[in-house]
């Protein structure tokens, strides 16, 4: 789960990091309001959504006054940057900045521990520092079990500067950002820029967090920072059912258990020449309402021309899946072919189940799926 | 032959009594799986189906039993604890197929357990099946037949899948480890393709990947350096788009990296024969052999 910058700031302010001042706005003239707060001859507005590139997008702009800043922030709120429409601004006052530079913490894949980053070379994607000047990007592995070591954050810190007062607030901010990571549960948290201000504070400019989904249940006052109106709303009723969904461009609806065999039929579709119009895995243990949900989440994307299921019996039961199907139809009208192939646990008893209302199933997922892409391309119905 | 789990398999259950733990237990037993113990806390001196003994800790099944295996089945949020106690206990292998444990525990489960004996395989996994012999986790038992190919996934289903195609083809297997979908995970493609390339038995080896992380690359250099096994891989996750979890919490493209074009390249300079599709299985293992 993606936390708002404005979020990721407070969670850092209060873990004791010099964060930068900024006044979260939902209107123009709260925007307004939040400048006069400030009390700074400039300010930036900046819109809060989880997307990269808001600044190209016209997310990101500058305002010399009070009246400035109102009129910038009626123009970005409610505007779409990468299909997410914009309810909340963030005011911060435009800093004077004498370096820039990179903090951040991740869990590492490769040596399964979380790592500590710095760049000098902050403010811009880190992402290009690491693929293009690797060498600007310096590592601490954390033993997960003693947290980050003072020696280690100093030693980041003096990656970052030369003067030893910067380089002790340096290793200060850090311990906290770890600390921070460690307490929202995240899988990211990054502070970029840091900055040092002309009077020589190492401050956070903007910050970010990323939060491991499978921490939520133990962190309800983190769950409760998501902000569902910026999601897309089948992903979150899919989400409130335990499925997990994902809308793609095309036109075959997928409906798996499994995430791997999900993956895998999005990319047979493709293979026999169609496009899926979704991810849905239903998870394992199933049972027919999840699949009702499912097909009414499917069926809410007018792209969809063919709904294929792809159940491989195991711990989900292919007559649950089944009666979901069945009762889907007779709860609401099913205005679109579908194509079922399961096989499996308890596969006879659904295929008895299909056979009561008329519906076919394969056990073959590779002549169901090119039947379901040739359903799709308007080719005969199922 | 097999590699993991074998004739000398003793398994202890966590969460034997648990909606999971005991349906999964019943199926294991009917598979023939030498289940010697179970563990509930408060339900210990009982027993599961009137046979297997059930304790209050693993170190007391495993003292009273020799149980030198466990299964973990129990919720999420009791689940690193467990992985914890098995190890504690002495046990050598520990299956971990609950879904849904924060990777931020897994960071100190690692080290932790690299300190012990242990091996774990999960979480978030189907499990390890040696055909014919025992299962310990969810794998489906009749879609299995014992023969002479080794199989490891990231997936579950997507295994299932494969599996079956492979017996229906008459290619039976030595033995099938999930080794999960999560971004940490106890025992990784390469522990598996090196205990393949070791176990006589073994004449080819099929490795299921997918999107995210560099595992499946740096197993790729693996087969390059140490093996003599043909190996035939898949990736899953080609349409996927990047920056979204797909299901597993693994399998996310982060930035330009861990996408299936870079994971199928890795396989093809390591001479690993690619499937394009889970059928492909059957004829690129058939024409190895």
């Amino acid at each position: 789960m993606n936390l708002h910058e404005y979020q990721a700031r407070e969670l850092l302010a209060r873990a004791g990091i010099p964060v930068a001042p900024g006044i979260v706005a939902a209107t123009p003239a709260d925007a307004r309001r939040a400048m006069e707060r400030l009390g700074v001859p400039k300010a930036v507005v900046k819109a809060q959504v989880h997307a990269g590139g808001r600044g190209k997008a016209g997310g990101v702009k500058l305002a010399e006054s009070p009246e400035q800043v109102e009129r910038v922030a009626s123009q970005i709120l409610g505007m779409k940057i990468k299909g997410l429409t914009v309810t909340k601004v963030l005011v911060v006052p435009a800093a004077e900045i004498a370096s820039e530079a990179y903090a951040g913490v991740i869990v590492d894949r490769v040596s399964r521990s979380p790592v500590l980053m710095v760049s000098p070379a902050g403010g811009i994607d880190i992402e290009e520092v690491a693929a293009t000047t690797p060498e600007k990007i310096f590592r601490a592995t954390v033993d997960a079990r003693y947290g980050l070591l003072p020696h280690q954050a100093m030693a980041l810190g003096f990656r970052l500067y030369g003067d030893l007062a910067l380089v002790r607030q340096a290793a200060d901010i850090l311990q906290k950002l770890y600390l921070a990571f460690v307490d929202a549960g995240a899988s990211l948290a990054e502070i970029n820029p840091l900055v040092v201000t002309p009077g020589g504070e190492v401050v956070a400019l903007d910050a970010k967090i990323v939060v491991d989904d499978n921490e939520l249940e133990r962190r309800p006052a983190i769950a409760a920072l998501r902000d569902v109106a910026l999601e897309d709303p089948a992903e979150v009723q899919a989400r409130d059912a335990n499925l997990t969904y994902i809308k793609l461009d095309g036109n075959v609806g997928c409906c798996v258990n499994g995430a791997g065999l999900a993956m895998a039929t999005m990319d047979l579709v493709k293979y026999y020449g169609g496009e899926p119009a979704n991810f849905l895995d239903i998870g394992g243990s199933s049972n027919p309402d999840k699949v009702v949900t499912a097909l009414k989440i499917i069926t809410s994307d007018p792209k969809v021309k063919a709904i294929l299921f792809n159940i491989f019996g195991g711990i989900t039961r292919c007559d649950d899946v089944a009666n979901g199907i069945v009762a889907a139809t007779r709860q609401f009208k099913v205005d679109r072919p579908i194509v079922i192939r399961l096989t499996g646990t308890n596969e006879k008893e659904a295929v008895k189940i299909l056979e009561g209302v008329g519906m076919r199933a394969l056990t073959d997922m590779d002549a169901a799926v090119e039947q379901a892409v040739k359903v799709a391309r308007g080719g005969a119905a199922a | 032959m097999s590699i993991f789990v074998d004739q000398g398999t003793r398994l202890v259950v966590q969460g034997i009594t648990g909606r999971d733990g005991s349906f999964h237990a019943r199926q294991m037993l009917a598979y023939g799986t030498p289940v010697v113990a179970g563990v509930t806390p408060g339900k210990g001196g009982q027993r599961f189906e009137d046979k297997v003994p059930i304790f209050n800790t693993v170190a007391e099944a495993a003292a009273a039993t020799g149980a030198n295996a466990s299964v973990i089945y129990v919720p999420a949020r009791f689940a690193v604890d467990a992985i914890f106690e098995a190890a504690d206990a002495g046990i050598l292998l520990v299956v971990c197929i609950s879904e849904g444990v924060p990777v931020l525990d897994m960071t100190r489960v690692m080290p932790y357990l690299a300190q012990r004996s242990a091996r774990l395989v999960g979480p978030n996994c189907p499990g390890i099946i040696t055909p014919g012999v025992a299962k310990v986790g969810i794998i489906p038992g009749q879609i299995c037949a014992p023969g002479a190919v080794g199989v490891v996934s990231r997936s579950g289903t997507l295994t299932y899948e494969v599996v079956y195609q492979l017996t229906r083809a008459g290619l039976g297997q030595t033995t099938c480890v999930g080794i999960g979908g999560d971004p940490i995970i106890g025992t990784t493609f390469i522990d598996c393709l090196a205990a393949f390339e070791a176990d006589p038995a073994t004449r080819a080896v099929v490795m299921i990947g997918e999107i995210g992380g560099t595992d499946e690359q740096k197993a790729a250099e693996f087969v390059t350096a140490h093996m003599k096994k043909p190996v035939v891989g898949f990736i899953a996750g080609q349409t996927a788009p990047p920056g979204r979890r797909m299901g597993h919490a693994g399998a996310i493209i982060s930035g330009s990296s861990g996408t299936a074009a870079e994971k199928i390249a890795a396989f093809e300079r390591a001479g690993i024969a690619v499937m394009k599709r889970p059928a492909d299985v059957v004829p690129l293992v058939q024409s190895r052999l």
